[in-house]
């Protein structure tokens, strides 16, 4: 009989690792774009409250941050809650002047867009918003958002009241 | 001539991928892919004087909430729990009471609104309301008036209000205004 089948060699191939890089690279070049560094480090703390009928800030770059909450470092400013302005904490007298500097720096065509986002904490007492508010009034800066965690449904809100 | 089948040695790219794991890493860790979300408010502009008393608003198209320091519901001058405020404020925009509004389904109390272009929500807090109850308010508010228009949007045109066209969204949104106004900070106790 003829010898048909030919002899194979057991041993498996190695796998081949060429591609490795590229699948990498893929994956770098993809968080690279995504990636937004932090923009300052917070001062104070903030749980932000939660709601359903939020509507997503998509121009990061129109968007000034405001936060508020109780500070982390109470040793050196105290537990009552503070502004905090970029990377500096502030009070309610500086809001004013802080949200002008930020407009001027927006393309003037598109400077009525221009958003203020207020990340405060829960505990905050809306007194100090309401001094906040009375600010970006009289600053001009009258599109504000009041930054939220998405929750899953109404129901989830009523339970704590 | 010798020199000439000298070639040029290739260089390893075995690292390559070592290299581009550790920027991989890095990006890794320091991305942070949040999409700031919230509750979108316009303000009024800033006036020194107070605001005229205006007799054209009537008394019966104003819808007071009022939350006080102790994170109580004050709703028309009656005690209400969270869950519930929702549903009245759906039925105060959706009165009717002039029967203007043709898309109205309201029950047409002449003691409430007289049309959802007139009926306006004055929300009112204390000093010491807690931020956290006054955005859980203000979110039942604007639940309010997006249960209402998906409503309208799904009797009209039998999709979901986001799901429309623009032309449609801005139909519906003028049968539904929003009218929410957040007024300075009063005393209002407890």
């Amino acid at each position: 009989m003829a010898q048909i089948r030919k002899k194979k060699s057991k041993e498996t191939p190695p796998v081949s690792t060429a591609s490795l890089p590229d699948i990498v690279f893929m994956l770098l070049f993809f968080f690279m774009v995504t990636t937004t560094m932090r923009e300052v480090t917070l001062l104070v703390r903030v749980k932000k409250p939660k709601a359903t009928e939020i509507q997503k800030l998509d121009r990061k770059d129109l968007t000034t941050y405001i936060y508020m909450g109780a500070p982390r470092n109470t040793e050196l400013y105290g537990s009552e809650p503070r502004i905090q302005l970029d990377d500096q904490l502030g009070s309610v007298g500086d809001v004013q002047s802080f949200v002008i500097l930020k407009r001027e720096e927006i393309n003037e065509a598109e400077r009525p867009k221009f958003t203020v986002s207020i990340k405060a904490d829960i505990d905050v007492k809306m007194g100090l918003i309401s001094d906040l508010k009375q600010e970006l009034r009289k600053a001009q800066a009258l599109k504000i958002s009041y930054s939220t965690n998405p929750a899953g449904s109404p129901e989830e809100l009523y339970k704590t009241y | 001539m010798a020199r000439n089948k000298r070639s040029i040695p290739e260089i390893n790219a075995g690292s390559m991928a070592d290299i581009a794991f550790l920027l991989l890493i890095f990006f890794l860790v320091t991305t942070t892919m949040d999409v700031d979300k919230g509750l979108m408010v316009k303000l009024p502009p800033w006036s020194e004087e107070p605001p005229p008393d205006n007799n054209e608003i009537r008394e019966k198209n104003i819808f007071v909430v009022l939350v006080n320091s102790n994170n109580q519901l004050l709703v028309e001058e009656e005690y209400m729990e969270l869950p519930n405020l929702r549903a009245a404020a759906k039925l105060f925009i959706d009165n009717n009471g002039d029967g203007s509004c043709e898309d109205c389904r309201g029950a047409r109390d002449p003691k409430s609104s007289e049309n959802p272009t007139k009926a306006i929500i004055s929300l009112q807090n204390d000093r010491g309301t807690n931020y956290d109850m006054f955005v859980k308010v203000r979110n039942e508010l604007l639940g309010a008036y997006s249960e209402l228009r998906n409503e309208l949007a799904e009797r009209k045109y039998g999709r979901s209000y986001d799901l429309l066209n623009e032309e449609a969204q801005t139909a519906i949104s003028e049968v539904y205004p929003q009218f929410i106004s957040e007024a300075e900070p009063v005393s209002v106790g407890g």
